[in-house]
């Protein structure tokens, strides 16, 4: 279900790191948390984020819920299925449904996020 | 899980927990808020049947020769005018019209009616009706009931079929918001055709031990129409698309009938009611900010408590908001100045603090074809 060779955050994001470029998206458990999702908020491209910042939202039929960056760096990319088809967050959120792709400034920062062994026990799977 | 302890829970709080339904804090109650998916749930009840656990919600009876004179002095709508076996819906107002609550009224007997009140409010309304009867005196008793009944929505088009299966009583003569007293599996129950869904349907109450196999044997006889338990998530989005107001949203104590557009629920003939010397005064005066239903056009979603805005001015709130599943667009509720608060008026939501575009639409959003 969690793949290995993600880092997570206790906020539910996950990253997956190839060479300076850290995919980001939201858990499984996030995605089964909030419920329907109706509605996704991306930043621009170019942005910079910081470790921990907001830089979007998404929305369930119930609520919406602020998405923080797990790691700093760039906006290179934004998963444009995600205007279109906003649901695909909640069949497929570790796969086609990732939010954005980021340059990172500091990968040595993936240190500091959770291994999946580290995620599951923090959400009790 | 911990503060669940706190919590009131339903008789059926085992079975919601049980079936896997994830459960959430509403207003001090331990609900289920949805079991397969808030969209999927609202489309059941649209298209099916869906079954609801409203037992948090609270029941007061006055009893007495003059229980008429006691409701009508703390109601806005007009009870005289209930016959036997009909309901409806009212006001529980303040002095300075503002709404303690809404409740629906129940003529069980010309010395007896049924109040079904806001599970949060419960206590509060009990409080106020009681210290309402002591100011007036009038012949009657007043009894918080919400502990002696568990009530069930059953509702959707296939509502009437499904609760028709598990009693004698012809379900087809009850009229919407008309109720009788009856016998569903097995045991007492008062059938109500009332809901909080836009659909035909039922809500029953029964005691509340007997709830959890009167539940089963709902999602029993309703398999054969696709029934689904349902939760307050899309109990709201049902409500909402139908324009009903929910305490605490579109009504609270610091808001007036007239203001949220439910002056049909003030009956000024009526010559005294709690509350009426201010809403007259009101309505004379003329409303300065009504209740009035919006479409998003921008991308984005007006929620709950978002800032509206009218030429880049504030100039109101919204009250509910979010996507209507039945209309494949996302709607909600608002407050405007009155000469605003009409369809087709263009206005801003201001969508964490960005200006979302959005217009003014008639209401309600979605009516039943007959």
């Amino acid at each position: 279900m969690y793949p290995e060779t993600f880092r997570y955050t206790k906020e539910h994001e996950w990253v997956l790191v190839e060479g300076d470029t850290g995919t980001v998206g939201i858990t499984d458990h996030a995605q089964k948390e909030l419920g329907d999702i109706v509605y996704v908020d991306l930043p621009k491209l170019g942005i910079a984020l910081a470790k921990g910042a907001t830089f979007g939202s998404v929305e369930s039929v119930k609520a919406v819920s602020d998405i923080y960056a797990p790691i700093s760096g760039e906006v290179l990319e934004t998963n444009s299925l995600l205007a279109a088809a906003p649901e695909k967050l909640n069949e497929d959120p570790h796969g086609a449904a990732w939010l954005v792709k980021i340059k990172l400034t500091d990968p040595s920062e993936i240190e500091q996020l959770m291994t999946v062994a580290e995620y599951q026990t923090y959400i009790g799977a | 899980m911990s503060d669940s302890a706190a919590l009131r829970v339903t008789p059926l709080n085992a079975v919601h927990r049980a079936s896997g339904a994830k459960m959430v804090d509403f207003g001090g109650w331990d609900m289920p808020v949805q079991y397969s998916g808030i969209i999927d749930e609202h489309n059941t009840v649209r298209t099916a049947v869906g079954l609801f656990d409203v037992s948090h919600m609270g029941e007061i009876e006055i009893r007495g020769p003059q229980a008429l004179n006691l409701v009508d002095h703390i109601s806005s709508n007009w009870a005289a005018k209930l016959k036997i076996g009909q309901a409806h819906y009212s006001g529980l107002l303040y002095e300075h019209g503002g709404f303690v609550d809404d409740i629906l009224v129940h003529k069980v007997a010309d010395d007896h009616f049924f109040i079904c009140v806001n599970a949060s409010n419960q206590d509060k309304d009990y409080d106020h009706i009681v210290a309402q009867h002591a100011a007036t005196g009038f012949d009657c008793t007043v009894e918080n009931a919400g502990p002696k009944y568990a009530q069930l929505a059953i509702q959707g088009p296939k509502g009437p079929a499904t609760l028709q299966k598990l009693t004698a009583v012809d379900l087809a003569p009850i009229k919407y918001y008309h109720f009788t007293d009856g016998i569903v599996c097995g045991i007492p129950a008062r059938i109500a055709r009332t809901g909080y869904t836009g659909e035909d349907g039922f809500e029953i109450y029964v005691a509340p031990e007997e709830a959890p196999r009167v539940w089963g044997e709902v999602l029993a006889a309703g398999a054969e129409f696709g029934i689904k338990p349902i939760g307050l998530g899309a109990r709201n989005t049902l409500r909402l698309e139908c324009k009903m107001a929910l305490y605490g949203h579109e009504i609270d104590a610091t808001l007036t009938p007239l203001e949220a557009d439910l002056a049909w629920i003030v009956k000024f003939d009526k010559p005294a009611f709690v509350g009426r010397e201010a809403l007259l005064k009101q309505k004379e005066a003329g409303i300065t900010r009504k209740l009035v239903g919006f479409e998003m056009v921008g991308r984005g979603i007006g929620r709950d408590g978002y800032e509206v805005r009218l030429n880049g001015e504030p100039a109101g709130w919204v009250t509910s908001g979010g996507p209507a599943p039945t209309l494949g667009k996302n709607i909600g509720l608002c407050y405007l100045p009155v000469a605003a608060a009409e369809p087709g008026q263009s206005i801003e939501i201001m969508v964490r603090n960005q200006p979302v575009e959005a217009r003014t639409i008639p209401t309600p959003f979605y009516k039943r074809a007959k």
